[in-house]
């Protein structure tokens, strides 16, 4: 299934807990405020680097751009537009809004 | 009872298709209408003949817990109703340990029996939804 | 394949209709339909013909109406929440209309996929 995150993780703690609630197949996608999550060097690095081993992650990239953050994205997040997120939404069984 | 499902004929409007539907309540209740707004339409759910479970985690479990006393701030509490879903056959209400025990909170604490389940059992139960509705 | 939508805020205080509407769009222009999208909570705010933007900003009421239009999108407002907030057929733009819970429910069951946008 696909998880939609649209909380900043310095904020609330959708994205912690999302990721505690992955299994095989899961993708996560990072939109809004979510792409907070998606940033190097921030308390919450960690936690996302450790979910990507397992699991994809992608963040809605013009929100991204939106707010200033192009330069730094965790390697290995895969960058998309709303096409994208359309596509992840059909690709997956269900989706689920962590709000 | 067509007024309140939205004028749809339940045997016409969806052509007998039973989908498994999960309520996720991650939010505390009265700091927003978002706990209030979610019973409301799990009740009017239950006239649709679906598979429905509620899950309750992070503040969510703050929901169902007993003692609601909500006449000093002028707002109705609708805990009680939560009591009132298994006469509409909606039984399946889980708790998810960790939430429960991360807020000091015991199975007894809650106004309605629910399933107390780990992360892992969550995730499950999630994994096999077909409708993942969160507010 | 038909998606349905669900959206929990209002518009300009939240992104949540903003990515919706955008969703909404790119879902179309892919060739996917859009069965349904239901406005819950503090959502049906965006159906308010009243609301006046600056010039330059968005017209997130009027977007929504013009996709329903052009794309014969079904823009469902929950009568419980409206009423609440005070939406009524008065305030309601074109293109939106009010009914229950219900049309939530058979969103769920009609589509293949259902997006839940909101805070």
């Amino acid at each position: 299934m696909l998880h939609t995150v649209n909380k900043s993780p310095t904020e609330r703690n959708a994205l912690e807990s999302c990721l505690k609630h992955l299994k095989k197949g899961c993708a996560v996608l990072l939109i809004e405020d979510g792409v907070y999550g998606a940033l190097k060097g921030t308390s919450s690095t960690k936690m996302v680097e450790q979910a990507l081993k397992n699991h994809p992650i992608y963040a809605l990239y013009p929100d991204i751009e939106a707010r200033g953050m192009q330069d730094r994205v965790i390697d290995g997040i895969k960058l998309v537009d709303y096409s994208g997120f359309v596509d992840l939404a059909v690709e997956h069984p269900s989706v689920q809004a962590w709000l | 009872m067509t007024e309140a499902t939205g004028g749809i004929e339940m045997e016409e409007g969806v052509g007998g298709k039973v989908k498994k539907f999960l309520y996720v309540n991650r939010k505390a209740p009265y700091g927003t209408i978002y706990a209030l707004e979610s019973l409301e339409v799990v009740l009017i759910a239950a006239a649709f003949d679906q598979d429905v479970s509620l899950a309750f985690l992070d503040d969510g479990v703050y929901q169902i817990v007993k003692g609601q006393h909500t006449k000093p701030i002028d707002v109705k509490n609708f805990s009680p109703a939560y009591r009132a879903l298994e006469g509409y056959d909606i039984e399946k209400l889980f708790v998810e340990k960790e939430s429960m025990e991360a807020r000091g909170l015991k199975e007894e604490d809650f106004i309605v029996p629910v399933k107390v389940i780990g992360t892992q059992e969550m995730t499950d139960l999630m994994q096999s939804q077909d409708v993942i509705l969160s507010f | 394949m038909k998606l349905g939508i669900m959206i929990n805020e209002g518009p300009y205080t939240h992104q949540a209709s903003d990515t919706a509407y955008l969703f909404a769009k790119a879902a179309i222009e892919k060739g996917h339909k859009i069965h349904r999208v239901f406005f819950y909570h503090d959502g049906v705010y965006n159906a308010n013909r009243h609301a006046e933007p600056p010039q330059d900003d968005r017209n997130i009421v009027n977007r929504w109406q013009k996709l329903a239009k052009d794309h014969h999108v079904d823009l469902v407002v929950c009568v419980a929440a409206a009423l609440r907030r005070g939406i009524k057929d008065e305030n309601l733009q074109e293109g939106f209309r009010i009914s229950g819970l219900g049309q939530l429910i058979e969103t769920g069951i009609q589509s293949d996929r259902m997006v839940t946008f909101g805070d």
